[in-house]
C-alpha cells in the first residue's frame, strides 16, 4: 500500500486527508460513520483499523445481505454459521466436525506457493482455533484427501485457490472465539509479528491489476513447521481447561482477533504493543495491528491458569506472551505502554460495518449464449473431418468416430485421472484415509475408535454458472451433495467460497445474487443447512472476471464405515443400472467445450425434487448394502462415467457391456447427447444379480426411474453400438493427461 | 513387547504408528518425547516419519540432535531395537547408525502412493516371519527418498545381506521402472551390522488394516514380536 512507509525508526504517521482515506478504500460515508462511531476524528492507526475490518474481507459488505437468506438450522448443527470461525456439526457417538472452506486467491495469483500454503494455514487455524483436529488435509500431518480441480481460461492471470479442512473432536472439547470473564489475561501465541501481509485484507478487496506484483509484500509466507507446532500446542491448551476463548490472527491479525473475541462476549479488551514479539524492527503500530504474519493465535486464557498455558506452549518453544486482559465495557483498547494508541469499540469493528446491496443486471453476453442451437452442431454419427477445434490434427473428411470423442474427452485436464497433483501430497498420513483420492466420488476417512466415517465432497463447474449462475449454483451443490451420497454418506451440511468478480459491476453482482438463490434452493429441497464459508470478490484479471465460481463443498456421515460404496466397478458378471433420465442437453457441456469449442447453450436443468428423491434412494440402498458400485455422471457425461468406471488402481481394470442409453426422454435423442451429454441427477450403479431386485424395489419406492443396462466384465467398453474401446486405452489417456502437459514425457 | 515412539516436533505419523502398535498390535506402547532422556525401558523404539524440525536442512539433521537421540544410539549401540520409517530412516542417517544418505527424488517432487517391496532378507529380526522374495504392499510419502552410499558401502550392505526392501513390481521384479524415488539399487530399507536397526523410507503403520487398502505392513511388526518372543 502506498500509505505504509519504508524508512525505520523516526517515522511520523500521515495526517488523516481524504487521499489517505482514498487509499485504504474507505468511502466519504464510512468515514462519516466512523467520526460518528468514535465522536471524533479517527487517528493514522484507527484508519487502518477501520479500513481492514471494513474491507469486503473481514466484513462481507457486499455480500452479508444476500448471504443471511441462506439456510443455516439443521437438527445436528452446533454452532451455526457466522458465529464462530467456522461451523460445528455433531456426527454421534460425542464427536462433532468443524469444516470450512475458504478462498486465497488474490495471494496466489501474485505469489502461487506461499499463497496457496499459507490459505491452508488459515483455513487450518479456523478448525482448531474451535479445539477439532485437522483430519484431511496436508503436508503438516494432515492427509488431503480429495478436491476438485478444474482448468479453464477464464482463470488465466486470477486463478482459484480454495481450501477446504474438517475438523473432528469430541463435544466437551468445542472451543469458542469470545474474550469472557473480566480480568482474564489475553495471550498471543505462536510466532513473531512481522511486516508481511500487511493489509492483506484490504489487497484481497480489489481487482488484480498488470501491478499487483507490486503488492507482493501483501503476500504472507508460511511456516508449515510452526504451523504444526501450533496446532499441537493449541489442542493441548484447549483439552488443558485454561483457555476461555481462543481465536486465529487471520485477516487483519491482531486487529481482527481482538475485535472479534470482545465483540463476541459483549467486552472490552486492552493490549500492550510493547510486549508484542516483533520479527523487525522499527514497526509503527499502524504496522503491528494490521500484519498478517502467519502461525499466531490469541488465546483468552482463565485468571490463575496463566502458568498451564504457559508451560504448554514452552513445552513446543513457541511464544506465549501476555499482552492485555478483558476488560469491562465495549472497547478495544491499544497501547504502547502507557500511551493510548487507537480506542474503539469492538462491535463497531466487528460487527456494525456497512452493509451494500449493490446494483444488478443482466450480463448482455447470456443472451448470445442462451440463443445457441444445438441442431446447428451435426451429431456424432455424420461428424467428419475438421469440425471440432480439438480434432484439427485429423485430415480433412476423416470419419469421428464416438470412441475417438470419448478417448478426447478422458484427455481433457479438468476430466482426468488428477494423479499427478495428489501424489504430491500426502494423503494417508493418520491412517484414516479408506478411499484414496481419485478413484471415488467422494473421499471418505473413518473415525478411529468407532464405528463410524465421513465422506467429503467438493464441486463447481465454472462454466455452468457462466451460463446461468442460478442452475450452476445449484448444480454444484446437487453434484457435491450426490457425490458424498454415492460413497455411501449422508449429507449433513455445506461450506462454501464464492469467487466472483468486481461486485461493483452490476453485472457481477447479478450473477452473485443468482448463485446465492441456487445454492439456497438446492440446500433447503436437500435439507442441508450452509453451516459457514468465504466469499471472495474481485477476481478480474487485466483479461476480466473469472467465471463466477461458487465452489461447494459438502461432508457426510457413514454410519458404519462398511457402508462406504466405491465408484469403480467391483465384480465380473455385476449387473449395471443407469439412473435417471437423459434429455437432449448439450448446453454448458465438455462435449460442446472440448470438441466443437463452444462455451454456449442452456445448462442442463436440475429438478431438486427428482434429485432428492434419487439420493433417498441411494441413502437407503446404500444403508442395506445392495450396491457394489455408485458413480455419479458428470463431465463428460455416461461415457466419460462408465469408463471412469472401469479404471481401478493403476493398471487394474474391469470391462463392461452396456447394450441400453437408459431412460431417454426425447422423442429424437442425439447421440452425442445419450454418450456425452450431462444431464443432471443420474448415477450409474453396480450390483449382483442377487440384489437386483432388492434395488429395483428400493427405486420404485422413490420413484427414480431407471434401466438395467449392461453387465461388469471383460477388457473393453462398450456402449450401444457407438463406443467400442479396450479400457486399457481409456486408462492410457486418462492417466497421461495431466503428465503429458506438465512433463511433456509419456510414461 | 514394550514399544517407544519418539516425538519430534514436526512428527506427523508418530499417533499412527502409536496406534498401529497399541490398538492392531496390542503392545504395551508409549510416546517418548524429545526433551525426555528416559526411553522408558522399550524392546522397540520407533522413530516415526513426519519432518522434524521442518527439515528445513537436510532432512532429519536437526533432530539427530535433540536430546532423545543420545539415548536412542545408546540404546542401539547396546543392541537394543530400532526401526526408523521415512523421516526415522532420514534421522538413523544423520545420526549414524545407519550408512548412506538420501537425496531428493529424482522427480525433485514429493511422492504419495503404494508401492510394491520385495522382500530381500528374511534372517532379520523385522523380517523373520516373511517369506523369502515375498513381496508387500506399503505406500511411500516422502520427497527426500533417494537412497545414496559410495560403491564400497552400498557393496558391504550386498555381501552382507542388510538390504532389506527393495522397489519392485507386484511379481518382484527389480526394474529401474519400478524404482520410485531413484534410489540406488532400489534399495527401500537397510539394516545395520549388527541387524538390530532398520531404516525404510516407505510405511508399513499405514499398511497394517485392511480398511486401509493393505495388511502387509503387520509383517514386520508380527516378526519383532516373535524375535522379542513377547
Amino acid at each position: 500500500m502506498s500509505v505504509t512507509m519504508t524508512e525505520e525508526k523516526t517515522r511520523k504517521e500521515p495526517a488523516v486527508i481524504p487521499e489517505l482515506l482514498k487509499a485504504h478504500g474507505i468511502t466519504p460515508e464510512e468515514y462519516d460513520r466512523i467520526k460518528k462511531i468514535l465522536g471524533r476524528e479517527p487517528n493514522f492507526t484507527e484508519v487502518g483499523i477501520f479500513s481492514v475490518m471494513w474491507s469486503e474481507h473481514c466484513s462481507y459488505k457486499n455480500s452479508k445481505a444476500l448471504l443471511k437468506t441462506f439456510p443455516k438450522e439443521g437438527k445436528a448443527v452446533m454452532v451455526k454459521a457466522g458465529e464462530e470461525n467456522a461451523g460445528c456439526v455433531d456426527i454421534g457417538d460425542n464427536y462433532a466436525v468443524v469444516f470450512k472452506m475458504e478462498s486465497h486467491n488474490h495471494p496466489s495469483a501474485i505469489e502461487p506457493f506461499q499463497g496457496a500454503a499459507t490459505g491452508l494455514g488459515g483455513i487450518l487455524r479456523d478448525i482448531f482455533t474451535m479445539g477439532a483436529r485437522p483430519i484431511f488435509n496436508l503436508d503438516i500431518g494432515i492427509p488431503t484427501v480429495g478436491g476438485e480441480i478444474y482448468f479453464d481460461s477464464s482463470y488465466e492471470g486470477n486463478p482459484l485457490v480454495n481450501v477446504m479442512s474438517v475438523g473432528l473432536l469430541k463435544h466437551e472439547e468445542l472451543a469458542k472465539g469470545a474474550a469472557k470473564g473480566l480480568g482474564n489475561p489475553v495471550y498471543y501465541v505462536g510466532a513473531d509479528t512481522g511486516r508481511d501481509g500487511l493489509g492483506g485484507a484490504a489487497f484481497a478487496s480489489k481487482e488484480l491489476t498488470e501491478e499487483s506484483h507490486e503488492d507482493r509484500p501483501a503476500v504472507q509466507v508460511g511456516d508449515p513447521f510452526k504451523e504444526k507446532l501450533l496446532l499441537e500446542a493449541c489442542l493441548e491448551v484447549i483439552k488443558s481447561g485454561a483457555v476461555v476463548g481462543i481465536q486465529d490472527m487471520g485477516a487483519a491479525g491482531l486487529t481482527c482477533s481482538t475485535c472479534e473475541t470482545a465483540s463476541r462476549a459483549g467486552t472490552g479488551i486492552k493490549i500492550d504493543l510493547n510486549k508484542l514479539p516483533q520479527r523487525e524492527t522499527g514497526m509503527i503500530p499502524y504496522e503491528m495491528m494490521l500484519s498478517e504474519s502467519q502461525e499466531r493465535m490469541l488465546i483468552i486464557a482463565q485468571k490463575g491458569k496463566e502458568k498451564i498455558v504457559e508451560d504448554i506452549f514452552e513445552k513446543w518453544d513457541l511464544h506465549a506472551v501476555k499482552l492485555g486482559e478483558v476488560t469491562d465495557g465495549h472497547l478495544m483498547r491499544v497501547y504502547q505502554g502507557d500511551k493510548l494508541i487507537a480506542e474503539i469499540p469492538a462491535k463497531a469493528l466487528a460487527d456494525e460495518g456497512p452493509i451494500y446491496i449493490r446494483e444488478e443486471k443482466e450480463p448482455a453476453y447470456l443472451k448470445e449464449t442462451r440463443a445457441f442451437n444445438i441442431n446447428s452442431i451435426p451429431d456424432l454419427s455424420s461428424l467428419q473431418g475438421r469440425k471440432g477445434a480439438r480434432f484439427t490434427n485429423l485430415a480433412p473428411n476423416t470419419t469421428v468416430t464416438c470412441n475417438d470423442v470419448l478417448l478426447q474427452l478422458l484427455d481433457v485436464p479438468s476430466i482426468a485421472s488428477k494423479a499427478w497433483i495428489y501424489e504430491q501430497y500426502d494423503h494417508m498420513v493418520r491412517t484414516d484415509t479408506v478411499f484414496l483420492p481419485g478413484r471415488h466420488d467422494a473421499a471418505v476417512v473413518r473415525i478411529k475408535g468407532t464405528k463410524r466415517a465421513l465422506a467429503a465432497a467438493s464441486d463447481c463447474n465454472g462454466l455452468y454458472c457462466y451460463l446461468d449462475p442460478y442452475e450452476g449454483a445449484k448444480i454444484a451443490v446437487a453434484e457435491s451433495a450426490r457425490n458424498v451420497v454415492c460413497a455411501g454418506g449422508e449429507p449433513l451440511g455445506i461450506t462454501d467460497c464464492l469467487n466472483f468478480g468486481n461486485p461493483m459491476k452490476p453485472e457481477v453482482y447479478w450473477t452473485f445474487h443468482q448463485a446465492i438463490s441456487g445454492i439456497s434452493d438446492a440446500c433447503r429441497a436437500l435439507g442441508v443447512p450452509v453451516t459457514g464459508g468465504n466469499v471472495s470478490f474481485y477476481n478480474e484479471s487485466p483479461a476480466g472476471a473469472i467465471y463466477p465460481t461458487p465452489t461447494i463443498g459438502v461432508v457426510g456421515i457413514l454410519e458404519d464405515v462398511s457402508m462406504a460404496t466405491p465408484s469403480n466397478f467391483q465384480k465380473e458378471g455385476d449387473v449395471i443400472y443407469l439412473l435417471g433420465e437423459t434429455f437432449n442437453e448439450l448446453g454448458g457441456s465438455q462435449y460442446l467445450l472440448e470438441i466443437h469449442a463452444k462455451r454456449a447453450g442452456i445448462t442442463p436443468r436440475l429438478d431438486l425434487k427428482k434429485e432428492v428423491a434419487l439420493q433417498k434412494a441411494l441413502l437407503k440402498a446404500n444403508k442395506e448394502r445392495v450396491m457394489s458400485s455408485a458413480h455419479d455422471l458428470s463431465d463428460g457425461g455416461l461415457a466419460v462415467a462408465a469408463a471412469e468406471a472401469c479404471l481401478g488402481e493403476p493398471g487394474k481394470f474391469i470391462g463392461a457391456e452396456i447394450s441400453s442409453l437408459g431412460v431417454i426422454r426425447e422423442k429424437d435423442v442425439r447421440i452425442d447427447a445419450a454418450l456425452f451429454g450431462e444431464c443432471q441427477s443420474r448415477v450409474l450403479v453396480s450390483l449382483s444379480k442377487e440384489n437386483a431386485p432388492k434395488f429395483e424395489k428400493i427405486l420404485a419406492e422413490f420413484s427414480v426411474p431407471f434401466t438395467q443396462v449392461g453387465t461388469v466384465g471383460g477388457n473393453r467398453l462398450q456402449i450401444a453400438d457407438k463406443i467400442n474401446v479396450a479400457v486399457m486405452d481409456i486408462e492410457k489417456a486418462y492417466r497421461n493427461a495431466i503428465p503429458r502437459r506438465m512433463e511433456k514425457v509419456i510414461a | 513387547m514394550k514399544v517407544s515412539v519418539v516425538v519430534f516436533p514436526g512428527s506427523n505419523c508418530d499417533s499412527d504408528c502409536f496406534n498401529v502398535m497399541k490398538d492392531v498390535m496390542k503392545c504395551d506402547t508409549q510416546f517418548v518425547w524429545h526433551k525426555d532422556h528416559d526411553l522408558k525401558k522399550p524392546d522397540l523404539v520407533i522413530l516415526p516419519g513426519g519432518f522434524s524440525y521442518g527439515d528445513y536442512l537436510r532432512c532429519g539433521a536437526i533432530a539427530r540432535f535433540s536430546p532423545v537421540m543420545r539415548e536412542v544410539v545408546q540404546f542401539a549401540n547396546n543392541g537394543g531395537t530400532v526401526i526408523g520409517i521415512c523421516n526415522g530412516f532420514q534421522i538413523l542417517l544423520e545420526a549414524g547408525l545407519l550408512p548412506g544418505a538420501m537425496l531428493a527424488n529424482r522427480s525433485l517432487k514429493f511422492i504419495c502412493k503404494h508401492v510394491w517391496l520385495r522382500t530381500e532378507n528374511t534372517k532379520s529380526k523385522f523380517t523373520n516371519r516373511l517369506k523369502p522374495a515375498q513381496v508387500l504392499n506399503i505406500p511411500i510419502a516422502h520427497g527426500e527418498g533417494n537412497y545414496t552410499a559410495d560403491p564400497d558401502t552400498i557393496k558391504r550392505l550386498r555381501d552382507e545381506n542388510r538390504i532389506v526392501f527393495r522397489y519392485s513390481s507386484e511379481s518382484g521384479e527389480i526394474a529401474d521402472k519400478f524404482n520410485p524415488n531413484g534410489a540406488v539399487e532400489n534399495i527401500a530399507g537397510i539394516l545395520n551390522e549388527k541387524g538390530n536397526v532398520l531404516g525404510m523410507m516407505p510405511h508399513p503403520e499405514r499398511a497394517s488394516e485392511d480398511i486401509l487398502g493393505s495388511h502387509d505392513g503387520r509383517g514386520i511388526w508380527e516378526s519383532l514380536l516373535e524375535s522379542a518372543g513377547k
